[in-house]
C-alpha cells in the first residue's frame, strides 16, 4: 500500500483553462499548491476550437486579465491571428477574439505555471476527496497517495467518465483519447454531490493540402491589433498574421445531415447527455433552423507548425462515412482529407447551484470548483470560473474576505450568478444578452472596473493600481476640459463638420456637445481643439465613449442602482422560509435548495415571483433586529 | 408570526359617531381583559370565543373611560391573521385617545403606519396589489372610488398593459437574440420595424396615462344613458337630476340631437347621465345622426333609464327601444304620472322584468324611488362600472408617464441612427416600469411605499 502523505494549502485537480487560472491565482497569493493532470502533456489544452475570445467571451478574457488572471496574456504571445468584433455596433458589444497557435498557446501556460513560485506540477488522477466533518481534508489519488489541502479546487473539464462519440462508435476517453477520470465521480455522489451529464462536441480537422482556398472568402485579421492584456505593450502584438476561411454549407450538405440523422448517436439516444443549445452541432442546425438553405463554415488553422485546419460551425457526432460526405459537400472541401474525425464528448458535471456565489460548495466548506465541471462550456467560461475559485480558496486558507463580482461589475459575475441561481440543464455558454448592464461592462474598461478587486485581493501589484488611478484621473479631467471647451461658428470649425457630414454651427458649443453627434466623435475633433493634452488612446477611448453614450450611461447606472439595493439585502443563512407564511410552496421549495444569499438572488431564482420577493422584503425589514 | 401587540386607532381622527380602536398580536387578549369590564363586571372576556361582541366599559387603571363594544377575532381568522381585538368607542377625539392610552398602558405598542397591513399581508392574508388598494381605499372619498380602488387593475387595465410589456419584450429578446447569433438573425431594416412598434405602444400608454386625473375618481362613474321617444321627458329628467337647465327642454319633438353629458352624484355613486336624442324612424338628416348615437351609447351604456310617456300608446318606436334594453341593465320610467295615464306600470311590467317605476320629472315626484333603486342595484353588484381602461392609482400613472419617456428615448435613438443594442436600455426601462404596475417587476422601493403610505390603524 501506497503510504506516501503530503502537506500542502491548496490542491487544484485539473490544469486546463480553469486550473490553469486556479492553480496560478492559490500559488502567486503564496499558497503552497499542486495542480493535478491526468497529463503534464495536456496542460491548458485547447481540445476544440483555436480561439480565445470572440462575443462577450472576449470580455471574460479581459476581465481575467484585470483581476490578474494569465489567459489574456498567453494569448497575446501565442496568437497568429486577432479581430475586433462587432465594430459596426455599438462599443459595448465590441469583442476581441484570437486565432491562438494551440501548440503554443498550452506550451507557453505551461511555462508559466512551471515557473511559478509556490506551485507544483503533479501528473496523477486524482480518485478520491477526503472530506470530514463537512469540510475538505485532502485528495487521494489512483495510486494510492494522500494529498492533505487546506482548501481543494476541482476543475476537471470533460473528463470525468467521459466518453467520446461518432456514429455508433464510442470510447470511454477524454477529448483527443487522453485518459478519462473514472473514480472521482463517485467519490463526490458519495458525499452527498449531485451530478448531471452534459454533452459538448467538435468539428473535423482537415489537412490544409487537401483544401481548395480559391473557393472560400478569406478573412485577414485586423489591421491594427488590439491586445487582450492591459499589461501587453500594444506595439508587440502587431505581428504578421494568418488568415481564416469563409464557406457555407448548401442544400446538398443539408440532404446528407437528413438522411443520415437516423445514424446520429444524438437521435439514436446513445447520447444521454445534454448539448449546448447556443453551440450547436451541425445536424442540431439543420433540424432547428430547417429554413435556412445555408450557415457558414469557418476554416481555422491550429497554429503555424500544422496543417490541420479547424472546421468552425460544423461539429459533428455522425457516423465516419456520412462525415466524409457531409463535409466534402461543401465548397471548397470536395476533396478534403480528415485528420482527426469529429466527435461528441459526454462527461459528467454538478448541478452548480450547490454552489455559493464564491463557488465554495455550500455543503463542503473550502471546496470549491470551476469551469466545465460546473456545468459551463468554452475556455474563457472555464478560466474565468478558475480564477475566481482559486483566488477564493486562497483566501479562504487566509481567513479573507472572499470574492464576489455581482452582476453590474463584470460578465464573470454574471457568468457566476446565472451558474449558481438559475436552472441549467445544458452547457452554460457566455452571451452579450446575458449580461443586463453590458454598456457598463465593456471590454474597453475592464481594468477601470476591475484592477482595484485585483489589487485588493493581491494579484495586481501596487505600481499596476497605481497606473490605473492616473488613468481615471486622466479620464476624469480630460472629459472635465472637453465638456466646458466653447467652439464657435469659427470658418475651421464649419469646415471640419462639413467634412463629415454634420450640420454647420449656428452658435457656440462645446466640443462635448459636439462629440455627442453621431457621425463625429473625439478623435476626428483634434483639429479645432487647440489645447489638446497629449493623452494614450485608451485614455482618448474612454474620454470618448464615456461622453459620447453619457445619456445611456446614466440610464445603465440607474438602473443598477436599483439592481443593487435588492442585492445589498443580504438573507441571513439560517433563514426559516417556512415561518414565512405567504409565500408560495413553490418559492418555499426553491428558496430552500438554492438558500441565495440575497433578496436580489432569491429574485433571480425560477420558481420565486416578484410576488414572493415582495413577501421576503417585508419580512426581513420586520425581522430586522 | 410572533411579534409584538400593537395598537392604534383605526378610523378617522376627527369627530365621528364612532371610533374603533384596533389591537393585533399574541397578547391581545391579554391586554384586553385588563382594561375592559362587563357591565356587571363578572364577565372574564378572556375566555370569549373567537367572532364574538361584548359590551362593557373600557377602563384606565380605575379610571373608566368609555362606555363600548368589544369584538374578538382569533387569529388566523382576522384581518391580520393574528389575535385581533377592536374596541368601539364613541367617536370623539378625546375619547378614542383615551382608550387607546389605556390599551398602551395594558401593554400593547402604537403601530407604525400600515403595520396592520403589513402583518395581513406577512401572515398570507392579503397579496401585495390588495394591500396597495388598501391605500386607495383609505384615500378613497366616496363609495364609487372605494369600489373602484378594490377592483383596481381587475380586467382590461392589467390586460392592455401586459400587451404593452410582451410586444416590447418581443423587441428586447429580438434584439438581444440578433447580437448574439447575427448569422442567423439579421437586424437589417429592423430600426422602422421597431419605430412603428414604439409609436404605437407610446400611443396606447398615453392613452392609459390621460385617463389618470384626480377629478376623475368623481366625474367617472356609471355610465348612465336615458333613452326614449322624442318628448318623452328625457331631458327635464336629466334637468331635474343635475339641478340646473342643461338640456334644451321643448315641446317639438327631436329638439335634443346630441348627447348630453353630466355626471351627478347619488347617494354617493357617481351616475354619468348621458340624455340622447329620441329614437324614432326619422327622415330629418340631423336627428338621424342623433338617434344613431342614441342607440350607440345604450349599447355601451351599464345602465339605461328607459323614459316612456304614459300618456301616449306605446308603439313599434317601444317596441325597438324594449329590444335593445332586452340584455341591459335597465329601468323603466313611466313619467307623466300626474297626467292620465295610457300606459300603467302593471302593462309593462307583464311584458318585462326590469323594475318600472313612475315619475313626474318636471313635478319632481318619484324621482327618490329612483334613487333607492339604482342604489340598491349597485350595491347588490348588479351594476358596476363599465370595462373601460382607466388608471386611479397615482404610482401606475407615474410609471406609466416613466414608461413613455423611456420610449420617447428609444424613438430617440432611433433617429440618431444608433447601433440597435443602445436600444435596450430603454426598452427595458419601459418594460420594468409598465411590469411595477402588474406587479411583475419588484422593487423595494414599491414595498416601502406602499406601507409607509398607510395611515396608523390600517
Amino acid at each position: 500500500m501506497n503510504k506516501l502523505v503530503e502537506y500542502i494549502d491548496v490542491a487544484v485537480i485539473g490544469a486546463g483553462h480553469a486550473g490553469c487560472e486556479a492553480s496560478l491565482a492559490a500559488a502567486r497569493l503564496g499558497l503552497e499548491t499542486m495542480v493535478f493532470t491526468v497529463s503534464v502533456d495536456s496542460i491548458a489544452m485547447m481540445p476544440c476550437n483555436p480561439n480565445i475570445g470572440g462575443s462577450s467571451k472576449g470580455h471574460l478574457v479581459k476581465e481575467i486579465d484585470a483581476l490578474g488572471g494569465e489567459m489574456g496574456k498567453v494569448i497575446d504571445k501565442t496568437f497568429i491571428q486577432s479581430k475586433m468584433l462587432n465594430k459596426s455596433k455599438g462599443p459595448a458589444v465590441h469583442s476581441l477574439r484570437a486565432q491562438a497557435d494551440k501548440k503554443n498557446y498550452s506550451n507557453t501556460m505551461r511555462q508559466v505555471l512551471e515557473n511559478t513560485p509556490h506551485l507544483t506540477i503533479k501528473q496523477a488522477e486524482v480518485t478520491e476527496l477526503i472530506i470530514e466533518d463537512g469540510t475538505i481534508k485532502g485528495v487521494k489519488t489512483y495510486s494510492g497517495a494522500t494529498y492533505y489541502a487546506k482548501a481543494v479546487v476541482l476543475c476537471t473539464g470533460t473528463y470525468l467518465k467521459a466518453r467520446c462519440i461518432y456514429g455508433d462508435v464510442s470510447n470511454y476517453t477524454g477529448p483527443n483519447g487522453l485518459q478519462a477520470a473514472n473514480y472521482l465521480t463517485d467519490s463526490l455522489k458519495a458525499n452527498g454531490v449531485e451530478m448531471f451529464r452534459f454533452k459538448t462536441g467538435t468539428p473535423a480537422r482537415i489537412d490544409k493540402r487537401s483544401i481548395d482556398f480559391s473557393k472560400m472568402e478569406e478573412q485577414k485579421g485586423d489591421e491594427r491589433v488590439v491586445p487582450f492584456s492591459f499589461s501587453t505593450d500594444p506595439e508587440s502584438v502587431q505581428i504578421d498574421q494568418v488568415s481564416c476561411w469563409l464557406t457555407y454549407t448548401n442544400e446538398k450538405t443539408h440532404e446528407i445531415i437528413r438522411e443520415n440523422l437516423d445514424r446520429s448517436p444524438l437521435y439514436s439516444g446513445m447520447i444521454e447527455g445534454t448539448g449546448p443549445r447556443y453551440c450547436p452541432s451541425i445536424e442540431d442546425k439543420v433540424v432547428r433552423f430547417a429554413d435556412k438553405s445555408r450557415h457558414q463554415v469557418f476554416i481555422e488553422p491550429e497554429g503555424l507548425n500544422t496543417n490541420e485546419m479547424y472546421v468552425g460551425g460544423m461539429s459533428s457526432s455522425l457516423p465516419e462515412d456520412v462525415q466524409y460526405d457531409m463535409y466534402r459537400s461543401v465548397p471548397g472541401l470536395e476533396h478534403a482529407k480528415i485528420v482527426r474525425n469529429a466527435y461528441a464528448i459526454e462527461y459528467d458535471c454538478i448541478n452548480p447551484r450547490q454552489l455559493m456565489p464564491t463557488l465554495e460548495f455550500k455543503n463542503i466548506k473550502n471546496l470549491f470548483s470551476g469551469g466545465q465541471f460546473n456545468g459551463s462550456s468554452g475556455y474563457e467560461e472555464a478560466a474565468a470560473q478558475g480564477l475566481i475559485a482559486g483566488i477564493n480558496a486562497a483566501l479562504k486558507v487566509k481567513g479573507e474576505e472572499l470574492l464576489v463580482l455581482d452582476r453590474s461589475e463584470a460578465y464573470i459575475g454574471v457568468l457566476i450568478d446565472d451558474l449558481v441561481t438559475k436552472e441549467n440543464h445544458e452547457p452554460y455558454r457566455m452571451m452579450t444578452s446575458r449580461a443586463e448592464y453590458r454598456l457598463l461592462l465593456r471590454q474597453d474598461n475592464a481594468d477601470l472596473r476591475l484592477r482595484e478587486k485585483g489589487y485588493r485581493v493581491g494579484l495586481i501589484s501596487k505600481e499596476q493600481y497605481q497606473d490605473i488611478l492616473k488613468k481615471e484621473q486622466l479620464i476624469k479631467e480630460e472629459i472635465e476640459r472637453v465638456e466646458h471647451v466653447n467652439v464657435g461658428a469659427s470658418r475651421p470649425v464649419q469646415e471640419l463638420l462639413e467634412q463629415y457630414g454634420s450640420t454647420p454651427l449656428t452658435s457656440g458649443s462645446t466640443l462635448g456637445e459636439l462629440i455627442r453627434r453621431p457621425e463625429l466623435n473625439y478623435e476626428v475633433l483634434a483639429p479645432i481643439d487647440k489645447n489638446r493634452p497629449e493623452l494614450r488612446y485608451d485614455i482618448r477611448e474612454q474620454v470618448n465613449i464615456n461622453i459620447k453614450y453619457d445619456g445611456y450611461i446614466t440610464r445603465q447606472l440607474k438602473q443598477v442602482e436599483q439592481f443593487k439595493k435588492l442585492e445589498s439585502k443580504k438573507i441571513p443563512e439560517d433563514m426559516d422560509y417556512d415561518q414565512v407564511k405567504s409565500l408560495r410552496i413553490e418559492a418555499v421549495q426553491k428558496l430552500k435548495l438554492y438558500r441565495p444569499v440575497s433578496i436580489g438572488q432569491a429574485s433571480r431564482i425560477a420558481g420565486v415571483s416578484p410576488a414572493d420577493v415582495s413577501v421576503l422584503l417585508v419580512y426581513l425589514e420586520s425581522h430586522r433586529a | 408570526m410572533t411579534g409584538d401587540t400593537i395598537a392604534a386607532i383605526a378610523t378617522a381622527m376627527s369627530a365621528s359617531g364612532i371610533g374603533i380602536i384596533r389591537i393585533s398580536g399574541d397578547d391581545s387578549m391579554e391586554i384586553i381583559s385588563k382594561v375592559y369590564r362587563s357591565k356587571g363586571g363578572k364577565k372574564q372576556i378572556k375566555e370569549a370565543e373567537s367572532h364574538t361582541i361584548h359590551y362593557g366599559f373600557i377602563y384606565d387603571n380605575d379610571t373608566m373611560i368609555d362606555e363600548v363594544l368589544v369584538m374578538i377575532m382569533k387569529g388566523p381568522r382576522s384581518y391580520t391573521g393574528e389575535d385581533t381585538v377592536e374596541i368601539d368607542c364613541h367617536g370623539g377625539v378625546l375619547a378614542m385617545k383615551k382608550v387607546l392610552e389605556a390599551v398602551i398602558h395594558a401593554g400593547a405598542r402604537p403601530a407604525e403606519p400600515g403595520e396592520f397591513t403589513k402583518r395581513a399581508f406577512l401572515n398570507g392574508r392579503i397579496d401585495l396589489s390588495q394591500a396597495e388598494a388598501v391605500i386607495d381605499v383609505i384615500q378613497a372619498k366616496n363609495e364609487y372610488a372605494l369600489k373602484s380602488s378594490l377592483s383596481q387593475l381587475k380586467g382590461s387595465v392589467l390586460t392592455s398593459i401586459k400587451e404593452i410589456r410582451s410586444s416590447i419584450l418581443y423587441h428586447i429578446a429580438y434584439i438581444e437574440s440578433a447580437l448574439d447569433d447575427p448569422e442567423h438573425i439579421s437586424l437589417d431594416g429592423y430600426s422602422e420595424k421597431l419605430a412603428q412598434t414604439v409609436e404605437k405602444e407610446k400611443k396606447k400608454i398615453r392613452c392609459l396615462a390621460d385617463s389618470f386625473d384626480e377629478g376623475k375618481m368623481i366625474r367617472e362613474g356609471i355610465r348612465t344613458v336615458i333613452v326614449g321617444k322624442p318628448n318623452a321627458g328625457k331631458s327635464s329628467l336629466l334637468n331635474y337630476l343635475v339641478g340646473e337647465e342643461k338640456a334644451i327642454v321643448t315641446d317639438i319633438a327631436g329638439t335634443t340631437r346630441d348627447v348630453l353629458e353630466e355626471t351627478i352624484m347619488l347617494q354617493g355613486i357617481s351616475l354619468r347621465m348621458m340624455d340622447t336624442a329620441g329614437i324614432r324612424a326619422t327622415e330629418d338628416v340631423v336627428e338621424k345622426i342623433g338617434v344613431e348615437r342614441a342607440r350607440a351609447y345604450a349599447k355601451d351604456a351599464d345602465l339605461v333609464l328607459y323614459v316612456v310617456d304614459s300618456s301616449i300608446p306605446l308603439d313599434e318606436n317601444d317596441e325597438e327601444i324594449l329590444e335593445i334594453l332586452r340584455e341591459k341593465k335597465a329601468i323603466i320610467l313611466l313619467n307623466k304620472s300626474d297626467l292620465t295615464p295610457v300606459v300603467t306600470k302593471e302593462m309593462l311590467e307583464a311584458r318585462t322584468d326590469m323594475p318600472v317605476i313612475a315619475i313626474s320629472a318636471r313635478q319632481e315626484q318619484g324621482v327618490e324611488i329612483l334613487e333607492e333603486q339604482i342604489k340598491s342595484m349597485f350595491f347588490a353588484g348588479e351594476l358596476s362600472f363599465n370595462d373601460e381602461v382607466y388608471i386611479t392609482n397615482v404610482r401606475h400613472k407615474t410609471a406609466l408617464e416613466e414608461a413613455y419617456q423611456s420610449l420617447t428615448m428609444v424613438e430617440k435613438s432611433i433617429a440618431m441612427e444608433m447601433p440597435e443594442d443602445f436600444f435596450s436600455i430603454d426598452l427595458m426601462n419601459a418594460y420594468e416600469a409598465l411590469g411595477r404596475i402588474v406587479g411583475e417587476s419588484v422593487g423595494e422601493d414599491l414595498v416601502n411605499e406602499i406601507f409607509s403610505k398607510f395611515c396608523t390603524g390600517k
